[in-house]
């Protein structure tokens, strides 16, 4: 987790959770892997074929805009996406990142550097960016929130609380 | 320095005095609210270690994403979801046919001022409309609210939105919030809370003014707020849950930004493919020939939108060709639309009338365009793929423009029939 490195899957502004992560899949798909399946489905039918883990997808602003659904998230996640840098995120999807682990990267100058295909190594301890021979420093996660991120998500971190409250009792 | 009605709140909540913008907080919300992924995220409150929920009287359930089932695998998450509901002794449970969640929870006297609202889904800002703090959440924190009672939020820098003056004739709140929309863009509010003040925000009733929380999630928003004035409190009177107290951002709050706007100065609009804030005059788009359209969603499709639309459709038919889908937000509407005499209305224009829910919405069932097709709706969202085919168009518009377009067979304005 200290080094992700991978290629680029370089997507725009506004990229809706609907084309990453389709509706009509929302209320019968539950499993991960089966979600993997449709990970931009109607945003780039190549991605599911081509992509590999660690593979990191930078993106405009607003990335993940729209419905509140996590699988958006998670299909991302279970295909091992290494992150996801964008010059901004929705709300909920950086929520759901956290929750899920996935590091999501708030950095307008990756965007600006570096096209479709190109390596990336990104350095979460020290907060750096390096692609195409430029280095760029990113804002670190929320101190308050960074447990659950280094719980490896929010369900372990809820598991560790819930169980800490219960031998309390 | 005052403080905006999101600090006010949020510090109530957290049990402070003052709080900044940008603090993280944590607190214990009022209401959660789930609806068809009630089961997905039980799942994830099991993998968790849950048992019995924090406190059943928190939760709000609805079924309303794709009601009735439309598939055996459908109808199976419901079921799990009843029985989750049973299990955990929940009351607050509204089943197939009762309406959107959204719409429901206000009618339900569950969307209280001054009250904390979060929702496993990105419209929950809609219940705002009665000055509740209301924010949508994933899954994965729902069930951790489930499990432990708390949650993390962020402070929200606030946005205030003044509209004064009257709208001009055939023109509707929808038209001034899609103006809004595409003035600040998909993320012009992106992490802010939306307090909307003014005269014809107070003027508006009270549906008109959720119409406008409702789509504030649109342009990025954390929740949108309306002050609960008089109408608000005599809507609660007889509705309301539980007692609760009001909460007013203070007169030298301190705003990101403050946007004024002219009610006379908005005109007819229309979201037009593939993104809300693509909003244009409708006049530039009059004449696109549709073949479907939508009067329905959390956003549109309450008694005052279901009369604007039969006056449209007194007398009138909807052309051959076209399909009018109707789904009223809930079964009071529907009750109430009975007893007006719309529904008689709607079928004798050649409409389509099914049963309270989200409907097509997002693509699940009840009215789902084929390839090529262009609907036009009274919904919130037109992104590629939404209604189930990403080869189709979806344009945005009032309840009006809707119903006028059916009976035209193309995007027009009632005043144009």
């Amino acid at each position: 987790m200290k080094t992700i490195k991978g290629r680029v899957w370089k997507y725009g502004d506004d990229v809706n959770t609907d084309v990453i992560f389709p509706g009509k899949y929302t209320y019968t798909v539950s499993d991960p892997a089966e979600m993997a399946q449709y990970a931009l489905e109607d945003l780039d039918p190549k991605f599911v074929k081509e992509v590999q883990p660690q593979d990191i997808i930078v993106a405009g602003k607003n990335w993940g805009c729209g419905s509140s659904r996590e699988q958006a998230v998670v299909c991302l996640k279970e295909i091992g996406l290494g992150a996801i840098i964008a010059k901004s995120f929705a709300r909920i999807y950086y929520r759901n990142c956290i929750n899920n682990a996935l590091p999501a990267i708030i950095s307008p100058e990756t965007f600006d550097a570096v096209s479709s295909g190109d390596e990336i190594e990104i350095n979460m301890i020290t907060g750096m960016i390096k692609t195409n021979g430029a280095e760029f420093v990113f804002p670190p996660i929320p101190e308050a929130v960074m447990e659950i991120f280094e719980k490896g998500g929010l369900v372990n971190f809820t598991r560790e609380m819930l169980a800490k409250r219960k031998r309390e009792k | 320095m005052g403080q905006t009605f999101a600090q006010k709140v949020l510090a109530k909540k957290s049990g402070k005095q003052n709080i900044e913008t940008g603090e993280i907080v944590q607190i214990t919300p009022d209401v959660v609210l789930t609806h068809d992924n009630t089961a997905a995220i039980h799942g994830i409150f099991e993998k968790m270690g849950g048992e019995k929920v924090y406190d059943p009287q928190m939760h709000a359930i609805f079924l309303d994403h794709a009601t009735p089932a439309p598939t055996t695998k459908h109808a199976e998450n419901h079921r799990q979801i009843r029985d989750f509901v049973e299990n955990q002794g929940i009351s607050n449970f509204y089943d197939v046919g009762r309406g959107i969640c959204h719409q429901v929870l206000v009618e339900a006297g569950l969307a209280l001022p001054g009250e904390i609202v979060l929702g496993s889904d990105s419209h929950t800002p809609h219940a705002g409309v009665m000055g509740s703090f209301a924010a949508g959440i994933g899954r994965s924190e729902m069930a951790s609210i489930w499990a432990l009672g708390q949650i993390w939020l962020r402070v929200p820098e606030s946005i205030k939105i003044v509209v004064e003056g009257e709208l001009p004739a055939g023109v509707y709140a929808k038209d001034l919030a899609l103006t809004v929309i595409g003035d600040l863009g998909a993320d012009g509010a992106l992490y802010t809370s939306i307090e909307w003040h003014g005269e014809t925000i107070q003027d508006f009733g009270l549906s008109d003014r959720a119409v406008l929380t409702n789509m504030a999630t649109e342009m990025g928003a954390k929740n949108s707020y309306m002050p609960p004035d008089g109408k608000a409190l005599a809507y609660l009177e007889k509705r309301a849950k539980r007692s609760f107290d009001p909460i007013f951002p203070d007169e030298d709050a301190s705003y990101t930004q403050i946007k004024r706007y002219q009610a006379d100065q908005i005109a007819p609009s229309i979201a037009c493919p593939h993104t809300v804030d693509n909003v244009k005059p409708l006049r530039e788009v009059a004449g696109t020939k549709i073949n479907q359209a939508f009067l329905g969603s959390c956003t549109n499709a309450r008694i005052e939108d279901l009369k604007e639309a039969a006056n449209i459709l007194e007398k009138r038919g909807v052309k051959t060709g076209v399909r009018l889908l109707i789904i009223p937000a809930s079964s009071e509407v529907y009750l109430e639309a009975i007893k007006k005499g719309y529904l008689e209305t709607f079928i004798k224009a050649g409409a389509v009338i099914q049963g309270p829910g989200c409907g097509p919405c997002m693509g699940n069932h009840m009215g789902v365009p084929a390839v090529g097709e262009v609907t036009i709706s009274t919904a919130n969202r037109n992104f590629q793929g939404r209604m189930g085919t990403k080869e189709s168009e979806i344009y945005l518009a009032s309840p009006a423009v809707v119903a006028a377009s059916a009976v035209a067979g193309y995007i027009t304005h009632p005043s144009d029939l």
